[in-house]
């Protein structure tokens, strides 16, 4: 089974990351073997859905769990509808918090630990702001009509 | 001629001197009054316009047809705000996050994305005397008022004298508010977060290429901070409006300050200022 721990360096003696969405990197670590694989957050600097995009990335690893400090809601939607489970809370090192999640110490989270740092910072949306879900499109809905001329 | 009115932070007086000048310039000749601080307009508190009409603003949200879609991430690729996460067998979309640029529409191989609307805020149209007023209004959890700004804006008419009261803020909204002035009132106070706030707006100004000049609100005759900061900077100082128990009165309960013979003098001064500054006849 494979889990991704946010981490502020690139090996399993590094910090955990308390960040997720803006996280410095991840390990995507086995947890029968211990093998790891390193893989640079492209989004720390994201102007906007770092989160989104930090998740849709792990997901696409194939992992079963995100282990991390704290959690958004998009980021949380994401892990979610892809059926990962989100361990939060985790501190020291990325090795200290693999062994703490093997031993079962820390707690799966049924939902964001924070809020959306929407965006951009202030200015734009302003800190703190939201509250807001994933939003799903077409759940078994028909298709929306096309509008002539596009969206624009 | 576009005047516009900001400050680089909220409750500095913007709408205050804002809406003072709009009466002064509407005694002239008709003028169009613009409030296009979405977030939380509140001139018409002092302009008592009588409401038109009003009309929605809508901004498009990206739908997915996933009986089509093959989920290649194309899409998720090529938003550049992270509105869309593909997975191996759904599409989320992020609506609060789009400002639908339609790219996903665009990329999309399988042209499985289409564009539903989606309401985000309002233009209010109204009038009071001889001041056209428009007002915008953003709904509430809405993330961006930019495109409301936008409509609200598309109502100036050629050659026609407009007065600006923008939000708060030196953000896109700021931006989009001051773009295309020929003049940007930076209101004040002499405090020194006022004095980095109008750091900030000075500089969105330069970047924009608008002339820009200073007023000093709530001004205690020790504006030192505000005066030396000016002079360092080149920019000019149009006016004050004093630190007062009458203007403070005046304003809670939403009266004008130019309807007061002793206070009229200093918003009529600032007035015919901005007048000489940038021909606004
Ligand atoms: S680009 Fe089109 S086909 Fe590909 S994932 Fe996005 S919506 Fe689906
Ligand atoms: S319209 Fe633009 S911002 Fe919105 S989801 Fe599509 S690519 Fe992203």
């Amino acid at each position: 089974m494979k889990v991704a721990i946010s981490v502020q360096g690139n090996d399993l003696s590094s910090p955990v990351d308390p960040r997720f969405g803006r996280a410095q990197g991840f390990l995507i670590v086995d947890t029968e073997t211990d093998d790891f694989e390193y893989v640079p957050n492209p989004n720390v600097s994201a102007a906007s859905g770092a989160g989104i995009a930090a998740a849709q990335m792990i997901a696409n690893k194939g992992v079963s769990a995100v282990i991390t400090g704290q959690i958004g809601p998009n980021a949380f939607g994401v892990l979610d509808a892809s059926g990962i489970r989100v361990y939060t809370g985790a501190a020291g090192s990325a090795a200290e918090a693999l062994e703490a999640y093997k031993a079962g110490k820390l707690s799966a989270t049924g939902s964001a630990t924070t809020t959306p740092q929407l965006g951009v910072g202030p200015g734009w949306y302003g800190p703190g702001r939201g509250g807001f879900g994933p939003g799903r499109c077409c759940r078994g809905g028909p298709p929306g009509p096309r509008r002539g001329g596009g969206p624009w | 001629m576009v005047i516009s009115v900001g400050s680089g932070k909220g409750g500095t007086g913007k709408t205050t001197l804002a809406v003072n000048l709009a009466h002064l310039a509407s005694i002239e000749d008709e003028i169009f009054f613009l409030d296009c601080d979405a977030e939380d307009p509140d001139s018409h508190f002092y302009l008592k316009p009588e409401w038109e009409s009003e009309t929605d603003v809508e901004t498009p949200i990206p739908r997915i047809d996933k009986e089509r879609c093959d989920y290649c991430g194309k899409c998720s690729e090529i938003c550049p705000r992270n509105a869309l996460a593909v997975l191996r067998d759904d599409v989320l979309v992020f609506p609060e996050l789009c400002y639908g640029c339609g790219g996903c529409a665009l990329s999309c191989p399988m042209r499985c994305v289409t564009f539903e609307s989606k309401k985000i805020g309002s233009v209010k149209q109204g009038r009071s005397g001889s001041i056209r007023f428009y007002q915008g209004l953003l709904e509430v959890g809405e993330p961006s008022p930019v495109r409301v700004i936008k409509n609200v804006k598309e109502n100036i008419q050629e050659n026609s004298r407009v007065i600006i009261d923008c939000p708060p803020g030196t953000g896109c909204a700021l931006v989009e508010s001051v773009r295309g002035s020929d003049y940007c009132l930076l209101v004040t106070e002499p405090s020194p977060f006022r004095k980095h706030d109008l750091e900030l707006a000075h500089q969105v100004c330069v970047k924009l290429e608008i002339p820009h000049g200073v007023v000093t609100n709530r001004s205690n005759g020790h504006d030192e901070i505000i005066d030396d900061f000016c002079s360092a900077s080149s920019l000019e100082i149009l006016g004050r409006i004093p630190f007062s128990r009458e203007v403070a009165q005046r304003i809670s309960r939403g009266e004008l300050l130019v309807d007061d013979e002793h206070l009229k003098r200093h918003t009529e001064h600032i007035f015919r200022t901005v007048q000489r500054r940038c021909s606004f006849n």
